[in-house]
């Protein structure tokens, strides 16, 4: 089955935000702080501009409460008498004509008084700038397995490493965008959004209206990438209040540079690893330490702390376990989410420290891994016990295989040793991804779906989840037409619009087609008992006209709601039990190859191997791990935010480079598929595995063909000179 | 205000006759006076290609001309790639590999794809990433985009060949499941 919308899209037919023209609409934009901290003392409105053309909002418009309603609403909608980061929003203006916007943009003066701020995460703050608690510390999590400072005593080895990644910028191509108006009575928003519930729930709270009174409507969405989970719900506010106190529709469309410069990025972060070794390769003991960068102010960086520090262990196992995890307060832009969400970043050091240590052991790194994976029946760092029938060492074993790793080192040695100026390796990484929402957060979200028996004989998926260019809308009308074995052209997809569509939850962590496509095969066997048998096929179809013409008039909805899989419990204190309902499991392998004159990195060739259960889609899935992998190439080798006062100084194109298509080296994608029983057909979750492991394989290539020990992504030219140079 | 300028355009082989802000560039002029929304805003810059056009058979970056320059000149769209109800064999090929994914870079990936075609029909992998280098993906990875443009260049040749499985899966197919 093809692309559901894929027509549309190729024929520039596809209507995203700003293809869509709305009658008497006025152009909205925001103006913003220079500084990083400080108190607001006046603002001045140039005396070139008629301002009685202008609507001007500022936190005093707000009907309800000044807070970005999220994990702590702890984010003003609009500075009120201060500011904590550059790029923070002061003011709303409104007019009809864009050029002229820009320009009165300009003549408004925001004069703040500066007051220390501080940029690295890394140090401890100095009293003066504290602004969270009392030492700038959003959250600390803690998971403590076995005795590990008595196994680290023990043990043969000690082997100990730092290693930093940066921040990273979405670069969806369309860049973030919402429309407001007011219809009935209704606050209405429609734009580019991974999490329409999410943005209900701020509206709701800033604006004061109940349930009713907030409507969030999706238009085609041009990439997400976790850049639209967040911070749409900020966006949405502004257009929001521009729209009512415009009385009119305004649109808000970032372009590039204020989206680059303004909008979340993935958290930069530091990762400790002490790590326990027998002299045969055995881990006995990991020590680890995770410390992200949160920005100026909580947004998502609790829960990414918490992906991160349950996957910095990694896919191995190991009695003794340690990771203390912290996310702190930097006067930087807020960091958000990013596809593998505080993830890759703890698998980059776990990964790039497997051969570190296999290096120390005079080990083979896929050696050490073979000794050291996860077998059934064993457990990961918080207690949950595997036991999901995954060939892990074959995974590994493919990849190897489909490498070529051990014919490619021979004649790597060998070119290497006579080339004058190129070195090639191959490298690999071995990791996993839990999939869905950490711990208890699936029972938390209660998603709900709906699968409605049409008067017409046809099916209507009802959910919350958004295509973003992952293939949702297909992977939706697949599971549902593969489950009553009716045409998929029988079914239609309603438009995500929250007066119509029931709360499914958000569009992320790799738990659309896994949870809610498994809610919709329960809705469609609610559907059918309430048809009074297990129907399928034309039999199905008629008696879903038999019961529309037993019931005229009325509608036929089945609603399930998310139930845990028995047996998955999780202590949110202790962070002990089942983090995830499942993980999928994966070795990468990147051949590179290292021009010493430059310092360049060119990818040669990349294998991907995964296990993410069921494959619902394989040209969806492949497109998923081929767009994930070059990504990674992307976090790895070249994107690289610059910061200057805690704002990214190369927030464009020219300056901040992204893979183009003569980057990408061919990526061979392979699948096994175990499937996962409480999982739509048996799948788990894939779209963020991908993120994990392009980074530490390329990285590990790297250091084997150069012989230095880089610890650090981005690893760009200029890193790569100056490690080794110390080597 | 501004001052204004009316012009004939010639887009997809019609004559549309609008009135627009003379400093207004080629992309601005689509979308808002001709209401050809498939040409996309990405950066406004020229460096992701999302506002890829073709000015007599060359790919042009409508972001960086001006609608005024435009006289005399042949502009064709991703709105007049079709021809009548018939797919162009790239969007063909697109559609059937999976090459677009998010939708938004694909109106100009499929008009710089069209003139690498154009002037030869017959592209090494290469050349097509070579060709295209100018025009960013976030979603795809570029694998699959590639892969659909050999792919239509086959099929316009003549040659019926569907690819290999290898190039819609990365690997073998049969090999793929592992087990």
């Amino acid at each position: 089955m093809k692309r559901r919308e894929a027509i549309d899209k190729l024929t520039g037919r596809e209507a995203y935000i700003d293809d869509i023209a709305i009658a008497g609409v006025w152009w909205g934009c925001t103006v913003r702080s220079a500084v990083p901290r400080g108190r607001i003392r006046d603002i001045r409105f140039g005396a070139e501009i008629d301002w009685s053309e202008f609507v001007v909002v500022d936190h005093r418009d707000l009907p309800g409460p000044n807070q970005v309603a999220m994990i702590e609403n702890d984010q003003p909608v609009l500075a009120s008498d201060r500011v904590r980061h550059i790029h923070e929003a002061v003011l709303l203006l409104a007019h009809p004509d864009r050029d002229r916007l820009r320009e009165a943009r300009r003549a408004i003066h925001i004069e703040i008084d500066e007051e220390p701020a501080i940029f690295d995460y890394r140090v401890p703050p100095p009293a003066d700038t504290v602004q969270h608690g009392g030492d700038n510390v959003f959250k600390r999590v803690r998971i403590d397995k076995g005795d590990v400072d008595a196994a680290l005593v023990a043990a043969d080895h000690v082997v100990e490493g730092v290693y930093e990644t940066g921040a990273q910028e979405h670069v969806y191509l369309e860049n973030q965008g919402m429309v407001g108006y007011v219809e009935d009575g209704v606050v209405t928003v429609k734009g580019s959004m991974q999490c329409p519930y999410y943005i209900h729930a701020a509206l709701r709270h800033a604006l004061a209206r109940a349930d009713n009174e907030v409507r969030v409507i999706q238009a085609a969405t041009g990439g997400g990438f976790g850049g639209k989970e967040d911070y749409p719900s900020v966006l949405a506010l502004h257009a929001a209040l521009l729209a009512l106190k415009a009385e009119r529709p305004v649109k808000i469309l970032y372009d590039r540079d204020e989206d680059m410069a303004a909008t979340t990025k993935r958290h930069p972060a530091r990762v400790r690893h002490r790590t326990g070794v027998t002299s045969q390769g055995r881990i006995v003991a990991q020590d680890i330490e995770v410390l992200l960068d949160g920005g100026a102010y909580v947004t998502l960086s609790p829960v990414v702390l918490s992906r991160g520090v349950i996957h910095a262990s990694g896919p191995y196992h190991c009695d003794n376990v340690r990771v203390e995890g912290r996310a702190v307060l930097t006067n930087a832009v807020p960091f958000g989410a990013f596809r593998g969400f505080g993830a890759p970043q703890t698998i980059f050091a776990c990964e790039r420290h497997m051969d570190v240590i296999a290096d120390e052991l005079g080990m083979c790194p896929l050696g050490l891994r073979r000794k050291n994976l996860i077998q059934d029946g064993q457990s990961t760092s918080t207690g949950q016990v595997i036991r999901d029938g995954t060939d892990r060492i074959e995974i590994l074993d493919r990849a190897v295989r489909d490498a070529e790793f051990h014919q490619r080192e021979a004649a790597d040695r060998a070119f290497n040793s006579t080339h004058p100026y190129l070195r090639r390796a191959t490298g690999i990484a071995t990791f996993y991804h839990g999939a869905g929402f950490t711990g208890a957060g699936e029972t938390y979200l209660d998603s709900r779906a709906q699968v409605v028996g049409l008067a017409t004989g046809e099916v209507e998926i009802r959910t919350a989840n958004v295509e973003m260019g992952q293939g949702a809308l297909t992977t939706f009308v697949k599971i549902v037409a593969e489950k009553l074995a009716v045409e998929p052209d029988r079914i239609r997809v309603a438009e995500v619009d929250t007066f119509h569509v029931p709360n499914s939850g958000p569009t992320v962590a790799s738990r659309t087609s896994m949870i809610v496509g498994r809610l919709l095969e329960r809705g469609c066997d609610a559907l059918c008992a309430t048809l009074g048998g297990d129907w399928t096929g034309d039999k199905f179809e008629r008696e879903l006209l038999r019961w529309h013409a037993e019931h005229p008039g009325q509608e036929l909805i089945a609603e399930v709601r998310y139930e845990p899989p028995p047996g998955v419990e999780w202590d949110d204190e202790r962070y002990e039990g089942s983090a995830y309902g499942t993980f999928a499991w994966a070795t990468y392998a990147a051949h590179v190859e290292v021009d010493l004159r430059t310092f360049g990195v060119r990818l040669l060739d990349f294998v991907a191997v995964q296990d993410v259960g069921t494959v619902l889609d394989e040209v969806l899935a492949a497109g998923q791990v081929q767009g994930g992998v070059v990504q990674g190439v992307g976090w790895a080798l070249m994107e690289e935010c610059q910061f200057v006062d805690g704002a990214m100084a190369n927030h464009n194109l020219t300056n901040y480079s992204i893979p183009s298509s003569d980057d990408v080296p061919p990526v061979r994608v392979v699948f096994y598929e175990t499937p996962y029983a409480h999982g739509a057909q048996g799948a788990k979750g894939i779209g963020e595995l991908p993120m994990d492991g392009a980074a530490p394989a390329i990285v590990n290539a790297v250091a084997r063909a150069t012989g230095a020990r880089p610890a650090v992504v981005p690893l760009t030219p200029e890193v790569l000179m100056r490690v080794m140079g110390s080597a | 205000m501004s001052n204004t300028t009316t012009l004939t355009l010639r887009i997809n082989d019609e004559d549309v006759t609008v009135a627009f802000p003379t400093h207004h560039t080629l992309l601005e002029v689509l979308r808002e006076e001709c209401r050809l929304t498939g040409t996309k805003h990405g950066c406004e810059l020229g460096e992701c290609g999302t506002c890829t056009v073709l000015v007599d058979g060359k790919p042009m970056l409508s972001c960086l001309v001006l609608a005024a320059e435009m006289d005399g000149h042949e502009i064709r769209t991703v709105e007049g790639m079709m021809i009548g109800n018939t797919l162009h064999p790239l969007q063909q090929a697109f559609a059937d590999l999976g090459a677009a994914q998010c939708g938004y870079c694909t109106p100009g990936i499929l008009m710089a794809a069209e003139a690498l075609l154009e002037a030869n029909p017959d592209p090494t992998r290469e050349q097509i990433q070579e060709a295209l280098a100018g025009n960013l993906c976030r979603c795809t990875g570029y694998i699959k985009i590639l892969e659909a443009v050999e792919w239509a260049a086959a099929t316009q040749r003549g040659e019926d060949t569907p690819p290999a499985k290898e190039s819609i899966y990365g690997s073998p197919h049969a090999a793929t499941k592992g087990e």
